[in-house]
């Protein structure tokens, strides 16, 4: 029950969030928020194959990507009223969350099945590069796309409707991502600690000795990197939401290191590092921005220090700076 | 005599020119140690990684309790009954003591695809993998993790993880390598302690610990066996003396 | 089929260019253990050095004597102050140290050139064309890179073949221990590697500029085309590299260029457009697919 503190705080603070801030800062504070919270759910995502797995997975924008265009090419169908497909039957487009978000996930997940399944035959340096190579095929396929805007991309004319709630509204909307995020955080919770979460860890730690024990690694990898895809898929679905826009942009390979450094900067393989390294990650580049219009000038570096000077993500760097001070003062 | 629980015929493994595995001829009954013995680089290890799967075989034939297993991958094997320890100790370095056997308890069950429940209330496993950890003499370092553990602690835990899967046969590869006398004993009177539980094939170097567990030894030299059988036929072979053991034993 | 092997001539063309950046990148892959995320950098910064000098001065060519040494010298700092540092460091740290690398340098290339795109003319002597056949000319700068491209490809197998440096560099790859003991500082080998590496890198950018716009991010673009190179040809391998850049290239240009009007045979015009840039764009991916299923370790597996 210790390990659900953290999730609590957090959760308080996000509930009162919208009360606290007002006037003109609401919209830009509510819109940042819900910016970070659909990230980390994104860093999440890649936090399971990667701090879990140990799958140094370079394309996760694709499956991101492949999820908001999901809900942009359903609702722009279902705002023409043109139908998706005429053959085998008529199947029309559509503005319900609850239809479209779940497809979302379902497209990014089979994308995620396909990839993973010729991806994880390798390991290592080709890993990277085939996933890197894959999710820029995706890319190019969006980009190819010109019925969907191609290079620029689509506007969606509303946010998805669901049910009672007024998407539109951006308070509502930041509490809708943020339960979906606390419910996404609490079923990780179990699943890390089940028995596939703790299979998958174990393959990290020692995918050799896991083979001779007799798991067969090959499936646990896939599964896990499916889950990973549908979960980063619901991730651009919120996105699509939020900006009511989506385009290629979504699924560059740029997104996809930035999904990297979101999940090493919060530390890998914790619960909750993806949501501190997204919080971190969005407003560096917040403040960065605000700063210089150079600023990936100073980013740049900043992740070759970190590599090279604090590998364990920020976590270990404050917690390594607290241990130490809690040391000194012992001594 | 009844089939035995391991067949291995002409048995080839090359890397590149070099034959590591050359003809190899082993029968294991039910319940036997059979050690082999050789100089370094006589293609005892590789013997242990064909047999397990991780390497595969250019030609021949693994049978395990009559069924062929030449072509089936590392775990369907393990699956079967078969499991390993490694030269270097190969264990999971962040898990618990405990926590590793009981994934290689869990390893036994049909599937691993659990998502709500916590393995670690799982009683019935942690049983088990108490047990073993028992059997080896481990249950004090039970919650450490094992990357904490010293050397023959390591490999202690690896035979754990071997013993909870109720294995036929157990592949050990010099299991006393790198230990100091005190460990090396501890080691083999757990061996000891198993014989005619299980088969078990052994590679080792010290020769005190394989004439004291052994009922069968096959000596390979350059890829080859070169002679089989009871440890005191072994003793008295003059091609065994010259080839191997004259070294050693003189 | 005049435009046949102009496409083929077009697809040659850019698989020696990937293979410049290809040769180098799986040297470092295979020796150094090391993913380098920022050799599209160093292909960037060539061009961009190039087309400066040669706009200032007016001479192609002396913007490539130029910028290859150049080039080299970055590299080399990048080796010695960054990247010697991750040699032991796990696969995931590289990604990332080399991933800001490239913000860092496509954001100092922005600074120092602007954010437009620079054109770069090719020496005014290789600007006519090749009558390569009767009737069918082909563009002289193209050729020369094709020409240029082989030769570089020859120079690159008797050096890792027939020389002393090709020898350790091969040596290095398998055995450290044996390298040193021969008397030679493996640091300084990796980092000369490394050199050897941007410069190739360079001349790919440096050749590739007029043909290509030089603008910030043209790295990357072909960084992932010459992963999809080394993934097909495998790891470590000059020779797979060099069968992957062709392959890749020529897949890639025959399908941009024919993929749409094949189509038309089978569907409405229309789609067939669509459906074939689709499917153009996405070709040299489903080759590489086909590859790892057949064989995932590429077609010339350097360590078997």
């Amino acid at each position: 029950m210790r390990d659900l503190w953290p999730l609590a705080l957090v959760l308080l603070a996000a509930l009162a969030l919208p009360f606290v801030v007002a006037g003109m800062d609401l919209a830009y504070v509510v819109g940042i928020a819900t910016r970070i919270m659909i990230y980390a759910l994104a860093g999440i995502s890649l936090n399971l194959i990667l701090g879990y797995g140990g799958m140094v997975s370079f394309g996760h924008a694709a499956f991101f990507g492949t999820g908001a265009y999901v809900v942009g090419i359903l609702s722009t169908h279902a705002t023409y009223g043109e139908p998706l497909t005429t053959w085998p039957f008529e199947v029309g487009g559509t503005e319900q969350a609850l239809i479209a978000w779940p497809l979302a996930m379902l497209a990014a997940g089979l994308l995620a099945l396909v990839i993973g399944a010729l991806s994880l035959r390798t390991a290592g340096l080709y890993f990277i590069m085939i996933t890197l190579a894959f999710a820029q095929m995706i890319f190019f396929f969006f980009v190819s796309l010109q019925a969907y805007g191609g290079e620029d991309g689509l506007s969606l004319f509303a946010r998805s409707q669901a049910g009672p709630l007024d998407l539109g509204d951006d308070r509502q909307f930041y509490y809708l991502v943020l339960a979906l995020l606390a419910l996404v955080l609490f079923l990780k919770s179990r699943l890390i600690e089940a028995r596939f979460g703790r299979v998958l860890q174990g393959i990290r730690d020692n995918e050799r000795r896991m083979r001779a024990l007799g798991y067969p690694t090959y499936r646990y990898k896939l599964v896990a990197f499916v889950i990973s895809g549908a979960l980063a898929g619901l991730a651009g679905a919120l996105i699509a939401n939020q900006t009511e826009f989506v385009s290629p942009a979504f699924l560059d390979w740029p997104r996809s290191g930035d999904f990297i450094v979101i999940v090493v900067l919060g530390g890998m393989g914790r619960l909750y590092g993806p949501l501190a390294g997204a919080a971190l990650f969005l407003l560096l580049e917040e403040v960065l921005a605000a700063w210089t219009e150079h600023w990936m000038i100073i980013l740049g570096p900043i992740l070759v220090l970190l590599v090279l000077y604090a590998r364990g993500g920020v976590w270990d760097l404050i917690a390594g700076r607290l241990s130490r001070r809690k040391a000194g003062a012992d001594g | 005599m009844a089939e035995p629980l391991l067949q291995v015929e002409g048995l080839v493994k090359a890397y590149g020119a070099v034959r590591a595995c050359d003809g190899v001829a082993l029968q294991i009954a039910a319940g036997q140690i059979h050690a082999v013995i050789g100089p370094n680089g006589a293609g005892k290890t590789t013997l242990i990684g064909v047999i397990a799967g991780e390497l595969p075989a250019e030609a021949g034939i693994i049978r395990l309790a009559g069924r062929a297993i030449t072509r089936s991958p590392v775990q369907a094997r393990a699956k079967q009954g078969l499991a390993r320890t490694y030269q270097i100790t190969s264990v999971l370095p962040r898990f618990s003591a405990l926590d590793n056997v009981v994934l290689a308890a869990l390893a036994q069950q049909r599937h691993a695809f659990g998502f709500w429940r916590p393995l670690r209330r799982e009683a019935a496993l942690a049983e088990r993998a108490a047990a073993a950890l028992a059997r080896v003499g481990l249950e004090a370092e039970r919650d450490r993790p094992a990357a904490t553990l010293a050397h023959g602690q390591q490999r202690q835990l690896e035979i754990a993880m071997a013993l909870v899967a109720e294995p036929k046969l157990l592949l050990l590869d010099e299991p006393t390598a790198g230990m100091g006398p005190e460990d090396s004993a501890r080691i083999v009177a757990l061996l000891k302690a198993l014989k005619g539980g299980l088969a078990i094939l052994l590679v080792e170097h010290d020769m005190d610990a394989v004439f004291a567990l052994a009922d069968r030894i096959t000596v390979m030299v350059n890829g080859r066996p070169i002679a089989s059988g009871p440890p005191a036929a072994i003793r008295a072979d003059a091609e065994v003396r010259r080839a191997y053991l004259g070294e050693d034993a003189a | 089929m005049l435009l046949l092997i102009e496409q083929v001539l077009n697809g040659l063309q850019l698989g020696v260019t990937l293979f410049l950046l290809a040769a180098g990148l799986t040297l470092v892959l295979g020796i150094m253990n090391l993913v380098n995320l920022a050799h599209g950098s160093l292909y960037m910064v060539g061009a961009f050095i190039c087309a400066s000098v040669a706009g200032a001065t007016g001479s192609f060519l002396l913007g490539l004597v130029v910028a290859l040494p150049a080039t080299a010298l970055v590299g080399m700092a990048v080796e010695l102050v960054v990247l010697r540092r991750l040699y032991a460091r796990d696969h995931l740290d590289q990604v990332l140290a080399t991933f800001g690398l490239i913000l860092f340098f496509n954001e100092l290339v922005r600074i120092l050139w602007g954010p437009r795109a620079l054109f770069l003319d090719g020496p005014s002597w290789l600007s006519g064309t090749v009558e390569i056949l009767p009737g069918i000319p082909y563009p002289a700068f193209r050729l020369a890179i094709i020409v240029l491209g082989l030769a570089v490809a020859l120079f690159l197998a008797w050096l890792t073949t027939r020389t002393r440096l090709g020898m350790l560099i091969r040596a290095g790859a398998s055995n450290r221990e044996m390298v040193s003991a021969l008397g030679v500082d493996v640091r300084w080998l990796y980092t000369l590697v490394f050199g050897i590496g941007a410069m190739l890198a360079a001349l790919a950018g440096v050749m590739a500029g007029p043909i290509y716009a030089v603008e910030v991010g043209m790295g990357e673009s072909i960084l992932i085309l010459t992963f999809v190179v080394i993934v097909i040809g495998g790891i470590g391998s000059i020779r797979g590299a060099f069968v992957g850049s062709l392959l890749v290239g020529v897949v890639d240009t025959l399908g941009r260029a024919f993929l749409p009007g094949l189509l038309k045979l089978f569907l409405m015009p229309a789609t067939a457009d669509g459906v074939g840039a689709s499917l153009a764009s996405m070709a040299i991916y489903i080759l590489m697919a086909a590859v790892l299923i057949w064989r995932p370790r590429g077609l010339f597996p350097a360590h078997a």
